[in-house]
């Protein structure tokens, strides 16, 4: 888990008097899901662009699998796969023509068998011939999936993977993130503006904004994965309230609006307060619990 | 990887339906051509032997294969520019449009590879393209008109080549065309690195061409030292190769002229493509 696949140190891209990233630094080990975060406009594409060499930095340096980048452009870029904000293809060629043409020049296989199974692979079988022209965005997404794999990368960078697609799309790209790590041991990085799908999928995190590196880590020790919020929807707000302040003195009241409460709270204390609110007869109509990343986010990005 | 990506851009322009659009012009403007000649080609050609009639008389078949293709090369010459630009001019502002370059430069291949396989694809389409002007003038123009000897009106009067003495002129005629529609080529490649949307290119392309022409026609002493610098001075250089004797050096020249234009224009697009960030 210790070699580093991507490091990235005092990365600066300035345009003209605009400085798109001041001083962004992290590192990415083998096996990680790397969750790469940051509002708009923080500098995440400009990073991710300056890791692919589509943008020369101003300053810092990149280094992919111990080499800088700059140097030895060619021979690591064979070991990276990537997706960059959305997949763009040749809209006059098919889906095969269009991974072949990818594949050629990635290193990769350009055999229809190879590209009939990486089709096949990514949801898009009986649309190998089609003209990418008629092709949905979550069909360009999979035929992008399918590029970014074709020549068996080591490393994979997909910046907003999931933008566009419908809820079963960006399940079963999730479910494909997951998969190769998992199965198949590449590394990923994944940049989003879904903070769930990060929790979800990511291992480690970077936080940029305005263009800085401002918190990386253990997605699971930043968050205190321990820690949740509980939304309580109950009969007596007021009464429930008491109940919590006084049984679980750990736990803290966010706020109460209406029949909604907000705890924040040790996840293993939620059983017994849904118990100790049963036993003094305060109706729960519903319970969700929330983890904490949107929070945390909002609370770095401000600081 | 020089060779795969240039077969990945020969795929890709024929699969292109604009890239078929010279070759149908060309078809269509020859075959008019003809067809006039044909009609009522005589009346064409008497308007440049009335002033030779008092004191020559032509016998044989004047209006032969030869002359029509040389007649169809003379009117088509400066408007082929046109059909290159058009493909070629889009090879990389048109992959900036679609979005397809950032996926293309991520990808572990120089950009100077990238680029060069662009420009050995255009290349390819250009012969193409000069070959099919060929083709039609030549071939079709001898199949619909027969062979004959060649009556060239030049700067220097009348001069008429033999029916046998012709072939390897049009072959050297062709070479320098298509060097010359190389250098369009390389020009509309050039300007392609510094846009990202494939009309600009195209139309700065040929305004530069005739620019450079009516600079090259107008009779201003101030431009007589520029005049032989500029390419479009010997895009009509492919003429000489039906002079008797013929000019070799003037050839050799003109040549030499067309192909420092291709290396600077290449080496300019080279430069200017490695170091654009590429943000579209």
């Amino acid at each position: 888990m210790n070699d580093k696949i991507i490091e990235v140190t005092h990365l600066a891209k300035r345009f003209g008097a605009f400085e798109a990233v001041r001083d962004v630094n992290f590192t990415v080990y083998k096996g990680d899901v790397f969750g790469f975060l940051g509002p708009n406009g923080a500098g995440k594409s400009t990073t991710i662009r300056c890791m692919l060499s589509l943008i020369t930095p101003s300053n810092g340096e990149v280094k992919l699998f111990g080499k800088p980048l700059a140097a030895h452009r060619s021979e690591v870029l064979r070991k990276v796969g990537s997706i960059i904000e959305k997949p763009d293809f040749y809209k006059y060629l098919s889906a095969e023509r269009n991974l072949e043409l990818f594949s050629r020049v990635s290193g990769g296989p350009t055999s229809k068998k190879e590209i009939h199974k990486m089709l096949d692979y990514v949801g898009l079988k009986g649309r190998e011939r089609d003209k990418v022209a008629g092709f949905s965005h979550g069909m360009k997404q999979r035929l992008g999936i399918a590029q970014t794999l074709i020549h068996d990368p080591e490393l994979i960078v997909l910046d907003e993977p999931t933008t566009g697609l419908d809820p079963q799309g960006i399940i079963d790209i999730r479910n494909l993130i997951l998969q190769l790590r998992t199965e198949h041991n590449k590394t990923v990085i994944l940049s989003s503006h879904i903070l769930s799908e990060i929790e979800i999928i990511a291992n480690r995190m970077v936080i940029i904004n305005k263009g800085n590196s401002i918190i990386e880590g253990e997605v699971a020790n930043l968050l205190n994965e321990q820690e949740l919020i509980a939304n309580l929807e109950v009969d007596d707000v007021l009464h429930a309230t008491t109940i919590i302040t006084d049984h679980f003195p750990s736990a803290q009241v966010v706020s109460s609006k209406g029949q909604f409460l907000q705890v924040s709270t040790d996840r293993e204390l939620v059983p017994q307060m849904v118990q100790a609110l049963a036993a003094k007869n305060i109706k729960l109509y519903s319970l969700e619990s929330k983890r904490k990343l949107e929070d945390y986010f909002i609370k770095m990005v401000k600081n | 990887m020089l060779i795969k990506s240039t077969y990945n851009e020969f795929i890709k322009i024929a699969a292109k339906p604009r890239s078929y659009l010279g070759l149908v012009a060309i078809t269509v403007l020859v075959g008019v051509i003809l067809f006039a000649l044909k009609a009522d080609g005589m009346s064409f050609i008497s308007f440049v032997t009335a002033s030779f009639e008092q004191t020559l008389s032509f016998e044989g078949n004047i209006l032969n294969g030869n002359l029509v293709a040389f007649i169809v090369l003379q009117m088509l010459v400066i408007h082929i520019p046109l059909l290159v630009a058009l493909v070629t001019g889009d090879l990389v502002s048109g992959e900036g449009a679609m979005g397809t370059i950032r996926m293309l430069a991520a990808k572990p291949i120089s950009r100077s590879t990238l680029l060069m396989s662009k420009f050995f694809a255009g290349a390819v389409y250009t012969l193409l393209i000069v070959i099919w002007l060929g083709i039609m003038a030549v071939v079709v123009g001898k199949w619909m008109f027969g062979p004959g000897d060649l009556m060239v009106l030049n700067s220097d009067g009348l001069v008429i080549l033999q029916d046998a003495d012709i072939n390897w002129r049009y072959v050297g005629g062709f070479a320098v065309a298509f060097l010359a529609l190389l250098t369009v080529s390389s020009l509309s490649i050039c300007l392609s690195c510094f846009s990202d949307n494939s009309i600009g290119p195209i139309v700065i392309t040929m305004a530069i061409i005739i620019l450079f022409t009516i600079i090259g026609t107008l009779d201003v002493t101030i431009f007589d030292n520029l005049r032989p610098y500029l390419f479009t001075t010997h895009m009509a250089s492919w003429r000489s190769y039906f002079e008797d004797p013929l000019p070799v050096a003037d050839i050799n020249k003109s040549v030499i002229i067309l192909l420092v234009h291709n290396v600077v224009l290449i080496t300019i697009a080279l430069i200017k493509f490695n170091k654009k960030d590429i943000t579209s």
